[in-house]
Protein backbone atom coordinates (compact mmCIF):
# COMPACT_ATOMS: atom_id res chain seq x y z
CA UNK A 1 0.00 0.00 0.00
CA UNK A 2 2.75 2.57 0.96
CA UNK A 3 4.61 2.21 -2.21
CA UNK A 4 1.41 2.78 -4.12
CA UNK A 5 1.60 6.39 -1.99
CA UNK A 6 5.45 6.97 -2.57
CA UNK A 7 4.55 6.49 -6.68
CA UNK A 8 0.86 8.73 -6.51
CA UNK A 9 2.64 11.70 -5.13
CA UNK A 10 5.83 11.10 -7.18
CA UNK A 11 3.05 11.22 -10.18
CA UNK A 12 1.64 14.66 -8.41
CA UNK A 13 4.73 16.28 -7.48
CA UNK A 14 5.57 15.95 -11.71
CA UNK A 15 2.12 17.30 -12.56
CA UNK A 16 3.12 20.26 -10.35
CA UNK A 17 6.51 20.68 -11.42
CA UNK A 18 4.56 21.07 -14.88
CA UNK A 19 2.31 23.29 -13.88
CA UNK A 20 5.59 25.60 -12.75
CA UNK A 21 7.23 25.44 -16.08
CA UNK A 22 4.09 26.63 -17.63
CA UNK A 23 3.41 29.01 -15.22
CA UNK A 24 6.95 30.40 -14.37
CA UNK A 25 7.02 32.71 -17.73
CA UNK A 26 3.34 34.33 -17.07
CA UNK A 27 4.42 35.08 -13.92
CA UNK A 28 7.54 36.16 -14.37
CA UNK A 29 6.98 38.54 -16.68
CA UNK A 30 3.71 40.00 -14.95
CA UNK A 31 6.02 41.07 -11.81
CA UNK A 32 8.90 41.83 -13.91
CA UNK A 33 6.44 44.10 -15.38
CA UNK A 34 6.90 46.42 -12.63
CA UNK A 35 10.87 45.76 -11.86
CA UNK A 36 13.15 49.12 -11.97
CA UNK A 37 15.82 47.87 -13.82
CA UNK A 38 16.46 47.20 -17.57
CA UNK A 39 17.46 43.87 -16.77
CA UNK A 40 15.57 42.54 -14.11
CA UNK A 41 16.89 39.73 -12.28
CA UNK A 42 16.90 38.65 -8.19
CA UNK A 43 16.45 40.30 -6.46
CA UNK A 44 14.07 42.58 -7.89
CA UNK A 45 15.48 45.44 -6.66
CA UNK A 46 12.10 48.04 -6.14
CA UNK A 47 8.68 48.51 -7.11
CA UNK A 48 8.11 50.75 -10.27
CA UNK A 49 5.46 51.01 -12.78
CA UNK A 50 7.72 53.22 -14.90
CA UNK A 51 7.53 50.49 -17.82
CA UNK A 52 3.79 50.69 -18.04
CA UNK A 53 4.27 54.76 -18.23
CA UNK A 54 6.47 54.52 -20.78
CA UNK A 55 4.23 52.44 -23.10
CA UNK A 56 1.42 54.58 -22.21
CA UNK A 57 3.18 57.67 -23.91
CA UNK A 58 5.19 55.39 -26.67
CA UNK A 59 4.00 56.75 -29.94
CA UNK A 60 3.88 53.44 -31.27
CA UNK A 61 2.37 51.56 -28.62
CA UNK A 62 -0.84 53.39 -28.65
CA UNK A 63 -1.66 52.78 -32.46
CA UNK A 64 -0.58 49.30 -32.48
CA UNK A 65 -2.95 48.64 -29.39
CA UNK A 66 -5.86 50.32 -31.76
CA UNK A 67 -5.23 48.35 -34.72
CA UNK A 68 -4.94 45.01 -32.42
CA UNK A 69 -8.69 45.82 -31.17
CA UNK A 70 -10.25 46.89 -34.12
CA UNK A 71 -8.69 44.15 -36.34
CA UNK A 72 -9.64 41.83 -33.72
CA UNK A 73 -13.70 42.98 -33.32
CA UNK A 74 -13.98 42.69 -37.36
CA UNK A 75 -12.12 39.71 -37.64
CA UNK A 76 -14.18 37.67 -34.52
CA UNK A 77 -17.49 39.31 -36.07
CA UNK A 78 -16.81 37.57 -40.12
CA UNK A 79 -15.00 34.52 -39.04
CA UNK A 80 -17.80 33.51 -36.14
CA UNK A 81 -19.93 34.09 -39.02
CA UNK A 82 -18.28 32.13 -41.38
CA UNK A 83 -17.37 29.53 -38.97
CA UNK A 84 -21.24 29.58 -37.98
CA UNK A 85 -22.23 29.09 -41.82
CA UNK A 86 -19.80 26.84 -42.00
CA UNK A 87 -21.19 24.66 -38.75
CA UNK A 88 -24.54 24.95 -39.55
CA UNK A 89 -23.85 23.66 -43.70
CA UNK A 90 -21.83 20.57 -42.37
CA UNK A 91 -24.36 20.13 -39.60
CA UNK A 92 -27.49 20.48 -41.66
CA UNK A 93 -26.66 18.79 -45.26
CA UNK A 94 -24.19 16.29 -47.05
CA UNK A 95 -22.60 16.76 -50.27
CA UNK A 96 -20.35 16.19 -52.78
CA UNK A 97 -16.80 17.46 -51.77
CA UNK A 98 -17.96 17.57 -48.11
CA UNK A 99 -14.90 16.28 -47.44
CA UNK A 100 -12.99 18.48 -49.32
CA UNK A 101 -15.22 21.90 -47.93
CA UNK A 102 -14.15 20.83 -44.10
CA UNK A 103 -10.82 20.35 -45.08
CA UNK A 104 -10.81 24.31 -46.10
CA UNK A 105 -12.37 24.67 -43.37
CA UNK A 106 -10.48 22.83 -40.52
CA UNK A 107 -6.82 22.85 -42.24
CA UNK A 108 -5.06 26.62 -41.69
CA UNK A 109 -4.31 26.10 -37.99
CA UNK A 110 -2.13 23.15 -39.62
CA UNK A 111 0.08 25.28 -41.27
CA UNK A 112 3.03 27.19 -39.59
CA UNK A 113 1.40 30.83 -39.30
CA UNK A 114 5.21 31.65 -40.37
CA UNK A 115 4.15 30.35 -43.75
CA UNK A 116 0.30 31.32 -43.47
CA UNK A 117 2.14 34.66 -43.32
CA UNK A 118 4.34 34.41 -45.83
CA UNK A 119 1.65 33.47 -48.66
CA UNK A 120 -0.47 35.74 -47.69
CA UNK A 121 2.23 38.50 -47.95
CA UNK A 122 3.03 37.53 -51.35
CA UNK A 123 -0.39 36.86 -52.57
CA UNK A 124 -2.09 40.02 -51.35
CA UNK A 125 0.98 42.05 -52.75
CA UNK A 126 0.17 40.28 -55.88
CA UNK A 127 -3.38 41.79 -56.15
CA UNK A 128 -2.64 45.16 -54.41
CA UNK A 129 -4.39 44.31 -50.90
CA UNK A 130 -1.37 44.73 -48.93
CA UNK A 131 0.35 46.54 -46.09
CA UNK A 132 -3.22 48.01 -44.51
CA UNK A 133 -5.31 46.62 -41.64
CA UNK A 134 -7.74 44.63 -43.91
CA UNK A 135 -4.86 42.39 -45.36
CA UNK A 136 -4.19 41.05 -41.39
CA UNK A 137 -8.35 40.82 -41.06
CA UNK A 138 -8.07 38.79 -44.42
CA UNK A 139 -5.59 35.89 -43.45
CA UNK A 140 -6.85 36.25 -39.50
CA UNK A 141 -10.46 35.27 -40.55
CA UNK A 142 -8.81 32.11 -42.69
CA UNK A 143 -7.29 30.83 -39.36
CA UNK A 144 -9.63 32.12 -36.81
CA UNK A 145 -12.47 29.86 -38.71
CA UNK A 146 -11.96 26.42 -37.26
CA UNK A 147 -11.73 28.32 -33.87
CA UNK A 148 -15.13 29.48 -34.25
CA UNK A 149 -16.92 26.57 -36.19
CA UNK A 150 -15.72 24.32 -33.71
CA UNK A 151 -17.32 25.40 -30.94
CA UNK A 152 -20.53 25.96 -32.83
CA UNK A 153 -20.55 22.84 -34.35
CA UNK A 154 -20.32 21.43 -30.67
CA UNK A 155 -23.29 23.26 -29.70
CA UNK A 156 -25.18 22.32 -32.61
CA UNK A 157 -24.43 18.31 -32.11
CA UNK A 158 -26.24 18.79 -28.71
CA UNK A 159 -29.33 20.05 -30.28
CA UNK A 160 -32.33 17.29 -31.26
CA UNK A 161 -32.36 17.09 -34.93
CA UNK A 162 -36.02 16.85 -34.62
CA UNK A 163 -36.01 20.35 -33.57
CA UNK A 164 -35.37 21.99 -36.93
CA UNK A 165 -37.77 19.62 -38.41
CA UNK A 166 -40.82 20.07 -36.34
CA UNK A 167 -40.54 23.82 -36.94
CA UNK A 168 -40.48 23.03 -40.49
CA UNK A 169 -43.85 20.76 -39.99
CA UNK A 170 -45.74 23.79 -38.14
CA UNK A 171 -45.38 26.01 -40.97
CA UNK A 172 -41.99 27.67 -40.46
CA UNK A 173 -39.75 28.61 -43.62
CA UNK A 174 -36.04 27.45 -43.32
CA UNK A 175 -35.34 31.25 -42.57
CA UNK A 176 -38.18 31.23 -39.55
CA UNK A 177 -36.61 28.12 -38.19
CA UNK A 178 -33.14 29.63 -38.32
CA UNK A 179 -33.99 32.59 -36.53
CA UNK A 180 -36.42 31.06 -33.82
CA UNK A 181 -35.05 27.62 -33.40
CA UNK A 182 -31.36 27.43 -34.23
CA UNK A 183 -30.22 30.57 -33.51
CA UNK A 184 -31.76 30.77 -29.59
CA UNK A 185 -29.92 27.45 -29.12
CA UNK A 186 -26.70 28.15 -30.54
CA UNK A 187 -26.32 31.78 -28.92
CA UNK A 188 -23.93 30.86 -26.29
CA UNK A 189 -21.56 29.46 -28.41
CA UNK A 190 -21.62 32.29 -30.88
CA UNK A 191 -20.63 34.63 -28.13
CA UNK A 192 -17.78 32.48 -26.47
CA UNK A 193 -16.48 32.06 -30.72
CA UNK A 194 -16.97 35.82 -30.81
CA UNK A 195 -14.64 35.98 -27.70
CA UNK A 196 -12.38 33.14 -28.63
CA UNK A 197 -11.52 34.21 -32.27
CA UNK A 198 -11.11 38.18 -30.70
CA UNK A 199 -8.69 36.53 -28.46
CA UNK A 200 -6.69 34.64 -30.92
CA UNK A 201 -6.59 37.36 -33.15
CA UNK A 202 -5.81 39.65 -30.72
CA UNK A 203 -2.38 37.52 -29.50
CA UNK A 204 -1.34 36.71 -33.08
CA UNK A 205 2.29 38.13 -34.31
CA UNK A 206 3.77 36.52 -37.41
CA UNK A 207 0.47 36.42 -39.85
CA UNK A 208 0.36 40.39 -38.63
CA UNK A 209 3.79 40.35 -39.02
CA UNK A 210 3.92 39.76 -42.44
CA UNK A 211 0.85 41.66 -43.53
CA UNK A 212 0.51 44.66 -41.54
CA UNK A 213 3.00 46.73 -43.25
CA UNK A 214 2.55 50.19 -41.46
CA UNK A 215 -0.70 49.52 -39.90
CA UNK A 216 1.10 47.22 -37.37
CA UNK A 217 -0.60 45.40 -34.42
CA UNK A 218 0.25 45.10 -31.08
CA UNK A 219 1.75 41.71 -31.17
CA UNK A 220 4.26 42.82 -34.09
CA UNK A 221 5.42 45.65 -31.98
CA UNK A 222 5.94 43.14 -29.38
CA UNK A 223 8.40 41.22 -32.09
CA UNK A 224 9.58 44.62 -33.27
CA UNK A 225 10.30 45.22 -29.10
CA UNK A 226 12.20 41.95 -29.25
CA UNK A 227 14.31 41.83 -32.55
CA UNK A 228 15.79 45.06 -30.36
CA UNK A 229 17.00 42.57 -27.73
CA UNK A 230 16.19 43.14 -24.21
CA UNK A 231 12.84 45.56 -24.02
CA UNK A 232 11.21 45.00 -20.17
CA UNK A 233 8.62 47.05 -22.01
CA UNK A 234 7.41 44.03 -23.53
CA UNK A 235 6.43 42.69 -20.04
CA UNK A 236 4.41 45.70 -19.47
CA UNK A 237 2.46 45.52 -22.82
CA UNK A 238 2.03 41.12 -22.42
CA UNK A 239 0.65 41.51 -18.91
CA UNK A 240 -1.67 44.09 -20.23
CA UNK A 241 -2.71 41.63 -23.07
CA UNK A 242 -3.12 39.19 -20.52
CA UNK A 243 -5.38 40.75 -18.61
CA UNK A 244 -7.38 41.54 -21.80
CA UNK A 245 -7.31 38.01 -23.02
CA UNK A 246 -8.22 36.77 -19.86
CA UNK A 247 -10.99 38.74 -19.75
CA UNK A 248 -12.72 37.56 -22.51
CA UNK A 249 -11.71 34.30 -21.70
CA UNK A 250 -13.78 34.24 -18.65
CA UNK A 251 -16.49 36.42 -20.54
CA UNK A 252 -17.11 33.08 -23.01
CA UNK A 253 -16.78 30.72 -20.01
CA UNK A 254 -19.39 32.67 -17.73
CA UNK A 255 -21.34 32.88 -20.76
CA UNK A 256 -21.66 29.14 -22.00
CA UNK A 257 -21.72 28.21 -18.16
CA UNK A 258 -24.88 30.20 -17.48
CA UNK A 259 -26.32 28.75 -20.72
CA UNK A 260 -25.70 25.01 -19.05
CA UNK A 261 -26.98 26.56 -15.82
CA UNK A 262 -30.06 27.86 -17.26
CA UNK A 263 -30.40 24.73 -18.96
CA UNK A 264 -30.18 22.39 -15.55
CA UNK A 265 -33.01 24.69 -13.99
CA UNK A 266 -35.52 24.65 -16.88
CA UNK A 267 -35.42 21.06 -16.84
CA UNK B 1 -45.76 22.20 -45.99
CA UNK B 2 -47.51 18.72 -44.99
CA UNK B 3 -45.64 16.46 -47.61
CA UNK B 4 -44.58 14.54 -44.02
CA UNK B 5 -41.49 14.64 -42.25
CA UNK B 6 -38.99 16.11 -44.35
CA UNK B 7 -35.61 14.51 -44.87
CA UNK B 8 -33.46 16.21 -43.35
CA UNK B 9 -30.23 15.03 -44.89
CA UNK B 10 -30.94 15.36 -48.48
CA UNK B 11 -32.62 18.98 -48.60
CA UNK B 12 -32.58 20.65 -52.06
CA UNK B 13 -29.89 23.04 -52.60
CA UNK B 14 -31.21 26.13 -52.48
CA UNK B 15 -31.17 30.26 -51.89
CA UNK B 16 -31.14 29.10 -47.94
CA UNK B 17 -28.52 26.70 -48.36
CA UNK B 18 -25.97 28.24 -50.36
CA UNK B 19 -26.30 31.35 -47.94
CA UNK B 20 -24.73 29.34 -45.29
CA UNK B 21 -22.67 27.11 -47.39
CA UNK B 22 -21.17 29.36 -49.90
CA UNK B 23 -19.17 32.06 -47.74
CA UNK B 24 -16.65 28.93 -46.14
CA UNK B 25 -16.53 28.36 -49.52
CA UNK B 26 -15.53 31.54 -51.01
CA UNK B 27 -13.57 32.95 -48.01
CA UNK B 28 -11.34 30.01 -47.74
CA UNK B 29 -10.54 29.49 -51.93
CA UNK B 30 -9.63 32.84 -52.09
CA UNK B 31 -7.68 33.89 -48.91
CA UNK B 32 -6.13 29.80 -48.09
CA UNK B 33 -6.17 27.88 -51.28
CA UNK B 34 -5.34 30.50 -53.94
CA UNK B 35 -2.71 31.79 -51.91
CA UNK B 36 -0.99 28.63 -51.40
CA UNK B 37 -1.40 27.73 -55.07
CA UNK B 38 0.55 31.42 -55.91
CA UNK B 39 2.87 30.07 -53.36
CA UNK B 40 3.99 27.06 -55.23
CA UNK B 41 3.58 29.36 -58.90
CA UNK B 42 5.94 31.74 -57.29
CA UNK B 43 8.52 28.62 -56.71
CA UNK B 44 9.20 28.53 -60.36
CA UNK B 45 9.46 32.43 -60.38
CA UNK B 46 13.16 33.90 -60.47
CA UNK B 47 14.80 37.36 -58.94
CA UNK B 48 16.30 39.60 -61.77
CA UNK B 49 17.92 42.52 -60.10
CA UNK B 50 16.20 42.35 -56.93
CA UNK B 51 13.24 42.35 -58.87
CA UNK B 52 10.85 39.16 -59.00
CA UNK B 53 10.02 38.15 -62.69
CA UNK B 54 7.31 35.85 -63.67
CA UNK B 55 8.91 32.71 -65.05
CA UNK B 56 9.11 29.28 -65.26
CA UNK B 57 12.34 28.47 -64.02
CA UNK B 58 13.29 25.21 -62.01
CA UNK B 59 16.27 27.44 -60.65
CA UNK B 60 14.97 27.90 -57.29
CA UNK B 61 14.91 24.46 -56.72
CA UNK B 62 17.85 23.19 -58.03
CA UNK B 63 20.11 25.78 -56.37
CA UNK B 64 18.46 25.63 -53.15
CA UNK B 65 18.92 21.72 -52.91
CA UNK B 66 22.25 21.67 -54.25
CA UNK B 67 23.53 23.42 -51.12
CA UNK B 68 24.43 21.06 -48.39
CA UNK B 69 23.46 23.51 -45.66
CA UNK B 70 19.83 23.50 -47.35
CA UNK B 71 19.78 19.50 -46.70
CA UNK B 72 21.46 19.68 -43.51
CA UNK B 73 19.03 22.32 -42.32
CA UNK B 74 16.17 20.52 -43.19
CA UNK B 75 17.25 17.51 -41.79
CA UNK B 76 18.29 19.45 -38.67
CA UNK B 77 14.41 20.86 -38.54
CA UNK B 78 12.88 17.37 -39.04
CA UNK B 79 15.63 16.24 -35.87
CA UNK B 80 14.38 19.16 -33.71
CA UNK B 81 10.93 18.99 -34.46
CA UNK B 82 10.73 15.01 -33.52
CA UNK B 83 13.16 15.97 -30.55
CA UNK B 84 10.65 18.07 -29.26
CA UNK B 85 7.73 16.03 -30.24
CA UNK B 86 9.11 12.90 -28.22
CA UNK B 87 10.70 14.95 -25.35
CA UNK B 88 7.53 16.70 -24.68
CA UNK B 89 5.20 13.17 -24.78
CA UNK B 90 7.59 11.47 -22.64
CA UNK B 91 7.43 14.88 -20.22
CA UNK B 92 4.12 15.08 -20.13
CA UNK B 93 2.75 11.57 -19.54
CA UNK B 94 3.30 11.02 -16.19
CA UNK B 95 1.74 14.54 -15.43
CA UNK B 96 -1.26 13.69 -17.76
CA UNK B 97 -1.11 10.04 -15.93
CA UNK B 98 -1.35 11.96 -12.71
CA UNK B 99 -4.52 14.72 -13.64
CA UNK B 100 -6.34 11.29 -15.20
CA UNK B 101 -5.58 9.05 -12.16
CA UNK B 102 -4.43 10.35 -9.53
CA UNK B 103 -6.27 13.46 -9.49
CA UNK B 104 -9.95 14.68 -7.25
CA UNK B 105 -12.51 15.91 -10.11
CA UNK B 106 -12.01 19.23 -8.52
CA UNK B 107 -8.31 19.21 -9.44
CA UNK B 108 -8.88 17.98 -12.68
CA UNK B 109 -11.34 20.60 -13.49
CA UNK B 110 -8.94 23.10 -12.17
CA UNK B 111 -5.54 21.63 -14.05
CA UNK B 112 -7.44 21.73 -17.06
CA UNK B 113 -8.54 25.36 -16.93
CA UNK B 114 -4.99 26.23 -15.85
CA UNK B 115 -3.29 24.43 -18.42
CA UNK B 116 -5.73 26.39 -21.23
CA UNK B 117 -4.49 29.56 -19.79
CA UNK B 118 -1.42 29.58 -21.56
CA UNK B 119 -3.13 29.23 -24.77
CA UNK B 120 -4.30 32.77 -24.10
CA UNK B 121 -1.23 34.49 -23.11
CA UNK B 122 1.51 35.74 -26.13
CA UNK B 123 3.77 33.04 -26.60
CA UNK B 124 6.05 35.63 -27.68
CA UNK B 125 5.68 37.46 -24.21
CA UNK B 126 6.47 34.03 -22.33
CA UNK B 127 9.91 33.28 -24.85
CA UNK B 128 11.18 36.92 -24.30
CA UNK B 129 10.71 36.24 -20.25
CA UNK B 130 12.25 32.89 -20.49
CA UNK B 131 15.68 35.16 -22.32
CA UNK B 132 15.41 37.05 -19.32
CA UNK B 133 15.70 34.49 -17.16
CA UNK B 134 18.02 32.34 -18.79
CA UNK B 135 20.69 34.93 -19.89
CA UNK B 136 23.78 34.66 -18.04
CA UNK B 137 23.04 36.99 -14.99
CA UNK B 138 19.85 35.62 -15.00
CA UNK B 139 17.28 34.61 -12.24
CA UNK B 140 17.59 30.85 -13.11
CA UNK B 141 21.50 31.40 -12.54
CA UNK B 142 20.92 33.89 -9.33
CA UNK B 143 18.89 30.52 -8.09
CA UNK B 144 21.73 28.45 -8.92
CA UNK B 145 24.50 30.53 -7.64
CA UNK B 146 23.02 30.19 -4.20
CA UNK B 147 23.67 26.62 -4.02
CA UNK B 148 27.11 27.41 -5.53
CA UNK B 149 26.36 26.06 -8.60
CA UNK B 150 26.72 27.42 -12.49
CA UNK B 151 26.76 30.34 -14.18
CA UNK B 152 25.54 28.30 -16.81
CA UNK B 153 25.21 29.07 -20.80
CA UNK B 154 21.31 28.42 -20.82
CA UNK B 155 20.57 31.11 -23.91
CA UNK B 156 21.42 30.59 -27.48
CA UNK B 157 21.69 26.73 -26.99
CA UNK B 158 19.86 23.86 -28.31
CA UNK B 159 18.76 23.68 -24.45
CA UNK B 160 16.89 27.06 -24.87
CA UNK B 161 15.75 26.18 -27.93
CA UNK B 162 13.64 23.23 -26.28
CA UNK B 163 12.58 25.06 -23.55
CA UNK B 164 10.88 27.39 -25.71
CA UNK B 165 9.64 24.64 -27.57
CA UNK B 166 8.38 22.73 -24.40
CA UNK B 167 6.42 26.45 -23.88
CA UNK B 168 4.76 26.33 -26.74
CA UNK B 169 3.87 22.51 -26.27
CA UNK B 170 3.23 21.09 -23.01
CA UNK B 171 0.05 22.71 -21.93
CA UNK B 172 -1.52 20.95 -25.41
CA UNK B 173 0.36 18.16 -25.01
CA UNK B 174 -0.86 17.13 -21.58
CA UNK B 175 -4.90 18.32 -22.25
CA UNK B 176 -5.05 15.96 -25.27
CA UNK B 177 -3.35 13.12 -23.51
CA UNK B 178 -5.25 13.93 -20.65
CA UNK B 179 -8.47 13.78 -22.52
CA UNK B 180 -7.34 10.43 -24.17
CA UNK B 181 -6.79 9.01 -20.72
CA UNK B 182 -9.60 10.07 -19.22
CA UNK B 183 -11.73 7.98 -21.52
CA UNK B 184 -10.29 4.64 -20.50
CA UNK B 185 -12.45 2.55 -19.10
CA UNK B 186 -11.32 2.10 -15.57
CA UNK B 187 -12.84 -1.89 -15.39
CA UNK B 188 -9.99 -2.27 -18.21
CA UNK B 189 -7.41 -1.37 -15.36
CA UNK B 190 -8.67 -3.07 -12.59
CA UNK B 191 -9.16 -6.52 -14.64
CA UNK B 192 -5.12 -6.10 -15.93
CA UNK B 193 -4.76 -5.66 -11.70
CA UNK B 194 -6.23 -9.19 -11.01
CA UNK B 195 -5.01 -10.81 -13.59
CA UNK B 196 -1.34 -9.80 -11.92
CA UNK B 197 -0.59 -7.54 -14.30
CA UNK B 198 2.05 -4.88 -12.86
CA UNK B 199 1.83 -1.36 -12.35
CA UNK B 200 4.10 -0.69 -15.31
CA UNK B 201 3.43 -3.25 -17.35
CA UNK B 202 -0.52 -2.26 -16.98
CA UNK B 203 1.13 1.08 -18.05
CA UNK B 204 2.14 0.06 -20.95
CA UNK B 205 -0.11 -2.37 -21.65
CA UNK B 206 -3.14 -1.12 -21.23
CA UNK B 207 -3.44 2.39 -20.86
CA UNK B 208 -0.44 3.34 -23.48
CA UNK B 209 -2.76 1.68 -25.79
CA UNK B 210 -5.79 2.28 -25.22
CA UNK B 211 -4.82 5.66 -25.28
CA UNK B 212 -3.41 5.47 -28.35
CA UNK B 213 -4.87 8.55 -30.87
CA UNK B 214 -4.55 10.33 -28.21
CA UNK B 215 -0.75 10.44 -27.27
CA UNK B 216 -0.07 9.95 -31.05
CA UNK B 217 -2.17 13.46 -31.73
CA UNK B 218 -0.89 14.65 -29.34
CA UNK B 219 2.75 14.00 -30.39
CA UNK B 220 1.97 15.33 -33.96
CA UNK B 221 0.58 18.50 -33.09
CA UNK B 222 3.57 19.21 -30.86
CA UNK B 223 5.62 18.01 -33.83
CA UNK B 224 3.71 20.56 -36.30
CA UNK B 225 4.09 23.58 -33.89
CA UNK B 226 8.13 23.05 -33.22
CA UNK B 227 8.86 22.24 -36.69
CA UNK B 228 7.51 25.82 -37.83
CA UNK B 229 8.51 27.46 -35.21
CA UNK B 230 10.59 30.94 -36.03
CA UNK B 231 10.95 32.66 -32.58
CA UNK B 232 12.21 29.62 -30.35
CA UNK B 233 15.12 28.98 -32.35
CA UNK B 234 15.57 32.48 -33.03
CA UNK B 235 15.67 34.26 -29.43
CA UNK B 236 15.96 31.63 -27.41
CA UNK B 237 18.40 29.44 -29.71
CA UNK B 238 20.02 32.56 -31.16
CA UNK B 239 19.15 31.69 -34.48
CA UNK B 240 22.10 29.27 -35.08
CA UNK B 241 22.79 26.87 -36.53
CA UNK B 242 19.54 27.39 -38.71
CA UNK B 243 15.91 26.20 -38.80
CA UNK B 244 14.05 25.94 -42.29
CA UNK B 245 12.27 28.80 -40.44
CA UNK B 246 15.15 31.14 -39.95
CA UNK B 247 15.84 30.03 -43.57
CA UNK B 248 12.81 31.61 -44.85
CA UNK B 249 13.06 34.46 -43.18
CA UNK B 250 16.88 35.13 -44.18
CA UNK B 251 16.01 34.17 -47.88
CA UNK B 252 13.30 37.31 -47.91
CA UNK B 253 15.42 39.65 -45.95
CA UNK B 254 18.53 38.82 -48.08
CA UNK B 255 17.58 40.46 -51.54
CA UNK B 256 14.16 39.52 -52.30
CA UNK B 257 14.65 35.94 -52.45
CA UNK B 258 10.95 35.23 -52.03
CA UNK B 259 10.64 32.21 -54.70
CA UNK B 260 13.66 30.70 -52.65
CA UNK B 261 11.83 31.36 -49.53
CA UNK B 262 8.41 30.05 -51.36
CA UNK B 263 11.18 26.65 -52.28
CA UNK B 264 10.90 26.16 -48.51
CA UNK B 265 7.79 27.03 -47.49
CA UNK B 266 6.67 24.35 -49.68
CA UNK B 267 9.11 21.91 -48.71
CA UNK B 268 7.93 22.37 -45.31
CA UNK B 269 4.32 21.90 -46.41
CA UNK B 270 4.98 19.07 -48.26
CA UNK B 271 7.01 17.55 -44.78
CA UNK B 272 3.89 18.31 -42.81
CA UNK B 273 1.43 16.45 -44.55
CA UNK B 274 3.60 13.27 -45.08
CA UNK B 275 3.92 13.42 -41.44
CA UNK B 276 0.47 14.37 -40.54
CA UNK B 277 -0.95 11.24 -42.26
CA UNK B 278 1.63 9.08 -41.36
CA UNK B 279 0.79 9.96 -37.86
CA UNK B 280 -2.84 9.30 -38.29
CA UNK B 281 -2.69 6.38 -40.21
CA UNK B 282 -0.71 5.07 -36.96
CA UNK B 283 -3.14 7.35 -34.96
CA UNK B 284 -6.30 5.08 -36.26
CA UNK B 285 -4.75 1.57 -36.92
CA UNK B 286 -6.75 -0.77 -35.72
CA UNK B 287 -4.42 -3.93 -35.01
CA UNK B 288 -5.27 -6.92 -36.21
CA UNK B 289 -5.59 -9.73 -33.47
CA UNK B 290 -3.26 -11.99 -33.53
CA UNK B 291 -3.95 -15.84 -34.42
Amino acid sequence: MSIDRVIAYLLRSWLLLALIFVFTPIIISFIFSFSPKHYPTLPLGGFSTGWYEKIATEATVLPAFINSIKAGVIVAVISTFIGFAAAYTDYRYRFFGKNFYLALALLPPTIPVLILGLVMLIYLSRISLVGELHSVVFAHVVYCIPFAMALIRLRLAQMNPDLESAAWNLGANSWRAMRDVILPFTLPSIFAALALTMAVSFDEYMIAFFTSGISETLPVRVLVFLGGRVSPRINAVGSVVFTISMALVILAQILLLRRRGGERAAA
Amino acid sequence: MIDGPKNRRAPKIDGYALFWGAPLALWQLAFFLAPLVFLVVMTFWTVKNFRLTADFDTVNWVSLFSKSYVIDTYFRTLWYGALAAIGCSVLAFPASYALAFKASPTIQRICIFMFITPFFTSYLVRIYTWQTVLYGNGALNVVFSYVGLGPFEFLNTLFGTLVGYLTLTLPLVILLQYFSMSNIDRNLIEAAHNLGCGRLRTVFMVIVPSAKTGIILAGTFAFILCFGDLVSPTFLGGGKPLTLSILIVDSVKQGNQWPRAAVVAVVMVLTLIVVAFTALYFAYRVKKPKT
